[in-house]
């Protein structure tokens, strides 16, 4: 079990249960609907970006723990970035959740590193990237849906 | 049914039958319970396969030599044992496809299609594969004929009385689930099938579940065409069987050109083989066609009534242990099931139940089960499913429980 609790950690599992920012926002700059067909995962991302610096971020959707913690804990962490540090952020958290990395320490993305374990589960790794490919259509203003597939 | 606390045979011996089973995953013994997906193979159809590829390995009905002579034997000996698995009148009657879903697609395209056009329907029901709803529609975008469709009841049925209701004059053609693969639910196949008789509407049973679980009579169920998959009765993928009328096989035209289904070919016109050869362009899966054989042949000696006597024992254990799980409901709760448990956890999604099971070594389905239409009824995106076939043992629905139940706690809203 040590193994699964590497990926069921009690900060997922809170999150799942209580997603923060999980909300719809009235009239956002930016949104995306992502998709992952091989699980019914659907969530949607919106975004009030200003001067080039996210200022708020939601989403709802319904999914597994992961992709829904994974999407609180996104929010909490490109609020109040500006677009390039999310970009930055991106890149960080794909590499750990793919396991490739590069050298780069868990340790400089902050809470998102509760999310490491999910690298030991690669048919999960599209849960936990759902989120963060949505928000990336909506940065570029990406009109079709997001799919994992 | 009278329960029956263990099977009326040596569990074990057939166990050491299956090669896949004595494994580990994750250092746990392997409880193998997603057999609607795809069920394992005895070691007798393994070493048929094997058998074709060592010693026969050559292409059939062309060869001159010894080889060719064998394979095309075995290839032909399969496609009796198949029809002596459904009572089919004669194995011509039965066309080798890749699998159900090719077979819905090749009366879709060749049967169904010269007797449909615009403002005509085609029935199916709310518990249909995907398999058997997308070239309906493919057909439709094609000639104009609309899907018209039985609603799903809340418990998982299909009322005779609504396909009835539904049969209406535009309706050309029916297809429904002989078993509902994300529900397990057993439809009232005989009784829908009397009812496309007396309207005269040629229909076709999609048995891709029921063919492990039920004994299959085509000549008394009543239907135009029977489809089913070898590896969901222990045989081996990417080979299936679409039975047919031969009255109709014999008037339908061709589905795909190519070697093998022709008599003769010339560029001013060609003509087509006999049945069932004329549905079997260009080298057929022979290896996994002399599999299935060997695998129903199998079935047969074990008997179909003994396993399911045994998988409805499982599934009613199932049925109860899991049911005592706080926050868990059973999807589907048909008055007649078979095989298959669906289920959903308040707080878990199915697919995290599926990833903590696995790492249990239990190993079962997590997803729509191609059947999105189904979760729709049911307001649900996914469901866990366990799937039972008749290796499966009691101690296995306890795993299967502990496991779930271990879900349920790290889940719940503490």
């Amino acid at each position: 079990m040590s193994d699964l609790r590497d990926l069921y950690q009690e900060v997922i599992l809170d999150h799942n249960r209580s997603p923060h920012n999980f909300r719809e926002m009235p009239s956002p700059t930016a949104h995306a609907d992502g998709h992952n067909p091989l699980c019914g995962d659907t969530l949607t991302v919106y975004l009030d970006i200003e001067d080039g610096m996210v200022k708020d971020v939601s989403f709802v959707g319904s999914g597994c723990a992961i992709s829904k913690a994974s999407a609180s804990l996104m929010t909490d962490v490109v609020k109040g970035k500006t677009l390039e540090e999310v970009r930055e952020i991106f890149e960080g958290f794909h590499g750990m959740v793919t396991g490739e990395s590069g050298g780069q320490s868990p340790a400089s993305l902050g809470k998102l590193a509760v999310l490491e374990g999910v690298s030991e589960f690669p048919v999960r790794v599209k849960c936990a990237t759902l989120a963060w490919h949505t928000l990336m259509a909506a940065l570029e203003g990406q009109s079709d849906p997001v799919s994992t597939e | 049914m009278t329960r029956i606390a263990r099977p009326d045979y040596d569990l074990e011996s057939v166990r050491s039958e299956f090669p896949t089973l004595g494994q580990t995953v994750y250092d746990r013994p392997l409880v193998y319970l997603d057999n609607a997906a795809t069920a394992q193979m005895p070691a007798k159809a393994i070493d048929a396969v094997r058998e074709f590829q060592t010693r026969d390995r050559s292409n059939i009905h062309r060869g001159v030599h010894a080889l060719s002579v064998r394979a095309t034997e075995h290839y032909e000996a399969a496609r009796v044992t198949a029809s002596r698995f459904i009572n089919a009148t004669s194995p011509k009657e039965c066309v080798f496809v890749r699998g159900t879903t090719e077979a819905v697609n090749l009366v879709a395209w060749s049967f169904v299609r010269p007797r449909v056009s615009e403002g005509d329907s085609i029935l199916i029901t709310g518990l249909e594969h995907h398999s058997n709803i997308v070239p309906w529609q493919l057909l439709g975008e094609a000639t104009g004929a609309r899907l018209k469709v039985v609603p799903l009841r809340d418990d998982g049925t299909i009322s005779v009385d609504d396909f009835a209701q539904a049969l209406t004059p535009d309706v050309r053609f029916a297809s429904f689930a002989h078993v509902s693969n994300a529900l397990g639910t057993v439809n009232p196949v005989g009784s829908l099938t009397a009812l496309c008789r007396e309207k005269n509407i040629p229909c076709l049973i999609d048995g891709a579940q029921a063919a492990p679980h039920i004994p299959i009579d085509v000549k008394e169920l009543g239907a135009d065409f029977y489809a089913f998959s070898g590896h969901k009765v222990y045989g081996p993928t990417g080979i299936g069987i679409l039975w047919g009328r031969a009255q109709h096989l014999e008037a339908m035209p061709p589905w795909q050109g190519g070697g093998e289904m022709i008599s003769s070919v010339s560029f001013e016109g060609s003509t087509w083989n006999a049945i069932p050869h004329k549905f079997e362009a260009g080298t057929p899966n022979i290896g996994g066609a002399i599999g299935l054989g060997a695998a129903l042949e199998w079935l047969m000696d074990f008997g179909i009534a003994k396993a399911a006597a045994w998988e409805t024992a499982l599934l009613e254990h199932a049925t109860q242990v899991l049911g005592t799980i706080p926050g868990l409901r059973i999807i589907g709760t048909a008055p007649e099931k078979a095989g298959v448990l669906s289920f959903v956890i308040e707080g878990a999604h199915p697919h995290d139940i599926g990833t903590i099971l696995d790492r249990d070594g239990v190993a079962i389905r997590a997803g729509h089960h191609c059947a999105e239409p189904v979760m729709r009824h049911f307001g649900i995106p996914a469901t866990a499913r366990a799937s039972f076939a008749l290796y499966n043992t009691m101690e296995e629905i306890e795993a299967l429980s502990g496991s779930v139940r271990r879900v349920q706690e790290m889940f719940a809203d503490v």
